[in-house]
């Protein structure tokens, strides 16, 4: 018995180690997450192993002008995930998304798959998978054990989870359970201790993909997301997303104070106690601090 | 002038069966956008199956898209009229039509063309090449300079070692170089 408790013990610290692929925006204008992400999960015990030599998923960039090149990008880090055969965790859900889609076709065996491998030179073994970073935290390391590392439970804020577009579409690529009505985030939320308002825009669109081509149609979205967060009674928002919450955090327009915004990671952080926390949403451009002060959080 | 072709060159590029729709303006309900649009998702495949090709490229609403894949999501059909409008901008893109919003094909390529040289994207690059090329030089400099205050945007791009691999990859999708089939 002893034996077999240990045995399981061992194959639990075999899984919990991942690829991490960070993506440009956590090396820029989301630093503030990938600095979350590190700190959530040493404490966590969880070691991430970030991708030697990645390069970018090209965005919506190939997928607008270029969609073969937009599979066969991706592919390149595939291959250099393969080799270590470690699950490869990607935080940003764009880059997610991509890397996801490219993994669909090799593992659908398509002609695609054929020209990615050929671009790439490499032959796909589909030893590893690519996670999002929701579904690890959520499902991979559960809610017992985050819940076992909360010291200072989220008491009195009152938030929304929003998941916005691409971790959960297209529903056959993602692969998210319930991708009509999620409740993964939610969960989370409620597990650190903070009051989940129920809304129903967590699945709606903040028009990221254009904030910065067409910022007149992301404005539109996100003023109306923020609109109906406040009716919800949220003072928060919290984004899985650095798209999501580049575009919620500049293209609010409507008069008033504006909504702060949360990665979930750094909610995290702050359940677990974790010191460095408020440094983190210093670097948003909707400052947080007096919400905050004002629950003595 | 129709082109009663188009239907199968959108369908192999976007990888759907658009003929399979019945329109029943699912795609259209769900669209955070199609105020925005002039025809909206379901009238856009109705307009591939009748093959207006020529209208189709030059219309706005491809470039007003979000890409939030809802209207995939519930589609009775699975079709992803998502991919279909992508495929539309695709075309559109590489067959030089004079598109409605040349500043977005403008971003996207400069984007492509820094990941092409630097294997990872360059925010100040990116940006600062856009607004000399589009002339549109004012636009969220407030933000902009508060995220290099906080050091958000490095001014100095990280270039990646093996930079030739990214390059290869692109040479074999190069529709000037070679011209590479995809779909099913």
């Amino acid at each position: 018995m002893a034996i077999n408790v240990s045995e399981s013990e061992i194959q639990l610290s075999k899984l919990m180690e991942y690829s991490y692929y960070p993506g440009c925006s956590l090396h820029s204008t989301a630093r503030e997450f990938d600095d979350s992400i590190q700190s959530i999960f040493k404490t966590l015990d969880i070691k991430l192993y970030e991708l030697d030599d990645w390069n970018c998923c090209s965005a919506a960039s190939a997928t607008t002008l270029n969609h073969a090149l937009s599979l066969a990008l991706p592919g390149r880090n595939l291959a250099i995930a393969q080799k270590s055969g470690r699950d490869m965790l990607i935080p940003c859900t764009g880059c997610y998304n991509r890397h996801k889609s490219t993994e669909f076709e090799l593992k659908r065996n398509s002609l695609n798959s054929t020209m990615i491998e050929a671009a790439v030179g490499f032959k796909y073994q589909g030893n590893f998978e690519v996670r999002s970073l929701l579904d690890v935290v959520g499902n991979e390391i559960g809610m017992d054990r985050i819940h076992q590392h909360v010291q200072k439970p989220l008491t009195g804020l009152k938030v929304v989870g929003y998941y916005g577009c691409l971790l959960l579409r297209p529903t056959k690529i993602t692969q998210f359970e319930n991708p009509e009505k999620p409740i993964l985030l939610m969960e989370l939320l409620q597990t650190l201790g903070a009051e989940v308002m129920p809304w129903s825009y967590a699945m709606e669109c903040c028009g990221g993909d254009q904030t910065l081509v067409r910022p007149e149609i992301a404005v539109r979205l996100v003023n109306r997301l923020v609109e109906h967060a406040r009716e919800a009674g949220a003072q928060a928002m919290v984004t899985v997303c650095p798209l999501c919450q580049m575009s919620l955090e500049m293209r609010q327009t409507a008069p008033g104070t504006k909504m702060p915004l949360f990665y979930f990671t750094e909610l995290i952080g702050l359940a677990f106690g974790l010191k460095e926390a408020p440094a983190w949403w210093k670097k948003h451009l909707i400052s947080p601090e007096n919400l905050m002060n004002s629950l003595g959080l | 002038m129709l082109d009663i072709n188009f239907i199968d060159q959108v369908n192999t590029l976007s990888d759907q069966a658009i003929q399979l729709c019945y329109h029943c303006h699912k795609c259209t309900a769900g669209c955070p956008v199609t105020d925005q649009m002039e025809y909206g998702p379901d009238r856009i495949l109705r307009m591939v199956q009748f093959g207006e090709k020529e209208k189709l490229l030059k219309c706005r609403d491809i470039w007003i898209c979000v890409a939030c894949e809802t209207c995939g999501a519930r589609c009775p059909n699975e079709i992803d009229a998502a991919r279909v409008l992508g495929a539309l901008r695709e075309i559109a893109y590489s067959e030089n039509v004079a598109v409605a919003e040349p500043g977005a094909v403008k971003f996207h390529k400069l984007f492509l063309l820094l990941v092409k040289n630097m294997g990872r994207m360059h925010e100040v690059s990116l940006l600062a090449l856009h607004k000399l090329w589009t002339m549109n030089l004012f636009s969220d400099l407030p933000a902009g300079a508060r995220l290099f205050m906080m050091g958000k945007v490095p001014l100095k791009p990280h270039l990646i070692r093996r930079q030739g691999e990214v390059k290869r990859i692109y040479d074999a999708f190069d529709p000037k170089k070679k011209q590479v089939s995809h779909g099913n």
